[in-house]
């Protein structure tokens, strides 16, 4: 992973490697908020905005702050912290700059700090040992993948609403054997990098 | 409060089951179930932590203030996580690297901050504590059902154990990551079916 080109992160970080369908990252929101194809692009964009943002700052908190102090220790309170006022301040700004695209993501920013998947990319980029620009690929692919897989799985769960399904299958369970047939699909990338 | 002690404890243990009824903490409940020990070792550090979280912020609900109090539930939940993560690599470092990401990410399962928020703020450090073992041992008990019948399916085995012998040829799938949808949409739906026809 050291030395891959940045096409090869995006295409394993996106296809290969999704963050929800084959790390387990992000399956709350991945299943709380796929019930609509509207509202699951306005979460898959939010993510990709904040984690693409968060990938970058917990980089060089990492780096300049807590590797030159020895506080490595640190890193899980840190990064949490991080999050959490990124995705304040982002909530913040965005209100200022963008009211429309401020309305559009409104609901979903708050949702985000407890969204493991960007917590765990900011941990496995640091884990990998990337470099800033992989870092930023990396983050970007993976924030790709989750919207991805969310509008993906927002489209079929739409259509399950018209199917008649088993009465004990109703709601979620069939939500799950929905999401398991789309990892099987996903498996698919497996040897492709 | 007119529940009992022994009502706050049950409560998260089949009730108010965090993984089957609540849906909360479905990231580490699909991502380490693929053995019946790494669902086992999971669903205990998350009991620890819960446990530790629930009575300190019990015993600092009236420190904290009303504004601020998601915030600080995190940074004393992710101290926890830090302790317990550092306890698990000294003494089952073999566990603690089998579980990997997903020991730091315990600290955004949704489950922890949850009860914090809906139980330990505004009750006594005693309740908090039962509250927590509850849905800890309840979270540790859905994990190792999972991870047993994933084991069982997916590499003939139970806690390590061969349970078919040679002949046995496993259902892949099952450990691999669509396995963990599927288990566990499955054993939802058999849940659903029983409680239906209780009711």
């Amino acid at each position: 992973m050291q030395n891959a080109s940045i096409f090869v992160i995006l295409v394993s970080s996106i296809l290969v490697n999704n963050f929800v369908l084959s790390r387990f990252l992000g399956v709350c929101p991945f299943l709380g908020v796929s019930k609509q194809v509207d509202t699951s692009i306005g979460m898959g964009m939010a993510v990709t905005f904040v984690m693409t943002i968060a990938g970058v700052i917990t980089y060089m908190v990492q780096y300049f702050i807590l590797v030159p102090l020895h506080l490595e220790y640190l890193q899980i309170v840190a990064f949490i912290l991080v999050i959490a006022s990124l995705v304040q301040f982002v909530e913040i700004v965005l209100q200022k700059i963008s009211p429309t695209l401020y309305q559009a993501l409104g609901v979903f920013l708050p949702l985000i700090t407890t969204n493991c998947a960007v917590l765990g990319l900011a941990i496995l980029n640091i884990d990998d040992k990337l470099n800033l620009v992989q870092t930023i690929f990396r983050s970007m692919g993976g924030a790709i993948g989750f919207a991805l897989a969310i509008v993906l799985f927002a489209g079929i769960r739409e259509k399950i609403e018209l199917s008649d399904v088993p009465e004990p299958f109703k709601g979620f369970p069939i939500a799950l054997i929905t999401a398991s047939l789309m990892s099987i699909a996903f498996l698919g990338f497996q040897g492709l990098v | 409060m007119s529940k009992t002690k022994l009502q706050i404890f049950t409560n998260g243990l089949y009730k108010e089951n965090a993984t089957f009824y609540q849906l909360l903490g479905m990231c580490p409940t699909l991502a380490v179930t693929t053995s019946a020990v790494n669902g086992l070792g999971m669903g205990l550090a998350t009991t620890a932590v819960l446990v530790l979280a629930n009575m300190a912020i019990s015993l600092l609900r009236n420190f904290i203030p009303n504004k601020i109090r998601i915030p600080s539930f995190i940074v004393v939940i992710a101290t926890f996580v830090t302790i317990i993560g550092m306890v698990m690599e000294g003494y089952l470092p073999a566990l603690y690297s089998a579980l990997g990401l997903f020991i730091p990410l315990i600290v955004v399962n949704c489950i922890i901050l949850g009860r914090a928020e809906a139980f330990a703020y505004s009750n006594n450090v005693i309740d908090s504590f039962l509250d927590g073992l509850g849905m800890g041992l309840g979270f540790a008990l859905s994990l190792t059902i999972l991870g047993s019948v994933r084991e069982i399916l997916g590499a003939g085995s139970i806690f390590g154990f061969s349970l078919f012998g040679a002949s046995f040829k496993p259902v892949l799938i099952m450990i691999l990551p669509p396995g963990a949808f599927l288990a566990l949409g499955i054993l939802m739906a058999i849940n659903n079916k029983y409680k239906s026809r209780k009711a």
